[in-house]
């Protein structure tokens, strides 16, 4: 979550105060993504610097300041809100690692390892199905941030679901208890 | 008294060399208010399991008991009132009747149980306005939508004295605001104290129960922990 467009977005709704602009950010992102709110001040003063923001009307601190979008800050705001953030570049997953790694051991029982972590995943779906269930119906923003959550545990299941039944089709896969680990030959004439 | 109790049910299909073992010595028990989710991969007995729970088939061994009775001790007719009048199914392809309008459909197994057909209506009615679907009640299944149908069919399966709802894939042919629609009002029953089951191979429709139990061929392998209150996950530090 990017807090300089973030405050560009509330400004774009019109002039706000330092101390408006922290509680309503507080009010809309906290609930799901705490962020620091301690970080607004600073973020608004440097949109300042860099010309996205200008000052509204007088007032002396960050906090009684008003301030103002300016033609260069919506400018930024929209292309940013058109900009794909990156996800070409595929996230380190330790969850994959170690199901790749528990391949690897012997005496592991792989569809338990799976399983252990398939609970914990349905157990915080469940905790977030509860959240959305209790927000009131308006709450437009707080189930969609939800559902973002829910998404992207539920691809973890499913990858989970797949990598089992890939495992049943080839049993062979796994090291089988007490076999001994591939030999590494060591290439004939490779340096010390 | 519980809703549902399966203890030690096991369900054999064939003999010798083609006997397939759908369920080994499965117990679960379902207060009424509670919604459980039987989630597992296709072939591992989930709806062998509700449809044994709902007395559509026999088990080959162990006991079943709905709202307190031994589906064992009874005879054919007395299990076929006993599904009409405790029991309410949600198939995920609806299984409404193509030729009854919809309050005709929900009012269908209280007249089958002997309810005068003005009464049957009146409450059809109901349930369904209190579904969200008082200005459908003169369609036929053709002329509602997916979301709609299956409304009508949770309709259908709460009207009624209902002690056990139990459903199969619910939400597996609609959409994901339809199936959250669908869920809500499976909770909603619930929480009138109806007993919920839900099959499924879904997470994000198992997540709203209030236990998931992981079927693996034919047995439960794991089951979900009580849940902890959602303000765990709203702590701050919980960031991602």
């Amino acid at each position: 979550m990017s807090v300089p467009h973030a405050l560009l977005a509330l400004l774009s709704e019109g002039p706000k105060y330092g101390l408006q602009l922290r509680e309503e950010f507080e009010a809309r992102t906290g609930e799901v993504w705490p962020l620091n709110v301690g970080q607004v001040y600073t973020t608004v003063q440097r949109l300042e610097r860099d010309g996205l923001v200008e000052a509204d009307g007088t007032g002396e601190d960050s906090q009684h300041k008003g301030y103002r979008i300016t033609a260069a800050g919506e400018e930024e705001l929209a292309a940013w809100l058109r900009t794909p953030p990156d996800l070409a570049s595929p996230p380190r997953d330790e969850l994959v690692i170690k199901v790749l790694v528990a391949l690897r051991v012997p005496g592991v029982d792989v569809p338990e390892v799976l399983q252990v972590h398939r609970r914990y995943l349905v157990q915080l779906m469940q905790q977030w199905t509860r959240i959305k269930e209790d927000a009131a119906e308006d709450d437009i923003g707080l189930a969609l941030a939800v559902d973002a959550e829910l998404f992207r545990l539920e691809s973890v299941i499913r990858w989970l679901d797949s990598a089992e039944s890939r495992i049943r089709r080839h049993p062979m896969t796994q090291v089988k208890n007490g076999a001994p680990l591939p030999r590494l030959r060591r290439p004939t004439g490779a340096r010390r | 008294m519980t809703a549902l109790e399966l203890r030690h049910v096991s369900k054999t299909y064939g003999e010798g060399a083609a006997e397939v073992h759908a369920l080994r010595d499965v117990s679960l028990t379902v207060e009424p208010g509670a919604l459980v989710a039987i989630m597992g991969p296709s072939g591992s007995g989930k709806s062998t399991m509700l449809t044994i729970a709902g007395s559509l088939e026999d088990a080959t061994s162990g006991d079943v008991f709905v709202a307190g009775q031994a589906l064992a001790g009874l005879s054919r007719n007395q299990r076929a009132r006993l599904r009409r009048r405790s029991i309410g199914f949600v198939f995920q392809n609806f299984n409404l009747l193509a030729g009854l309008t919809a309050a005709e459909n929900v009012a269908l197994p209280l007249e089958l149980d002997g309810i005068a057909g003005r009464t049957a209506r009146k409450a059809a009615v109901a349930a369904l306005d209190n579904l969200g679907l008082g200005d459908r009640v003169s369609h036929f299944p053709d002329e509602l939508s997916g979301g709609e149908r299956q409304r009508v069919a949770i309709a259908r399966a709460v009207v009624g004295e209902r002690r056990l709802l139990l459903a199969d894939e619910p939400s597996g042919a609609l959409d994901s605001a339809n199936a959250e629609a669908v869920m809500r009002l499976v909770r909603a029953a619930c929480q009138g104290g109806v007993a919920g089951v839900v099959v499924t191979h879904d997470a994000q429709l198992a997540s709203w129960a209030d236990r998931v139990v992981f079927l693996r061929d034919g047995h439960i392998s794991d089951q979900t922990d009580p849940l902890p209150g959602p303000e765990s996950l709203l702590m701050p530090g919980h960031s991602q």
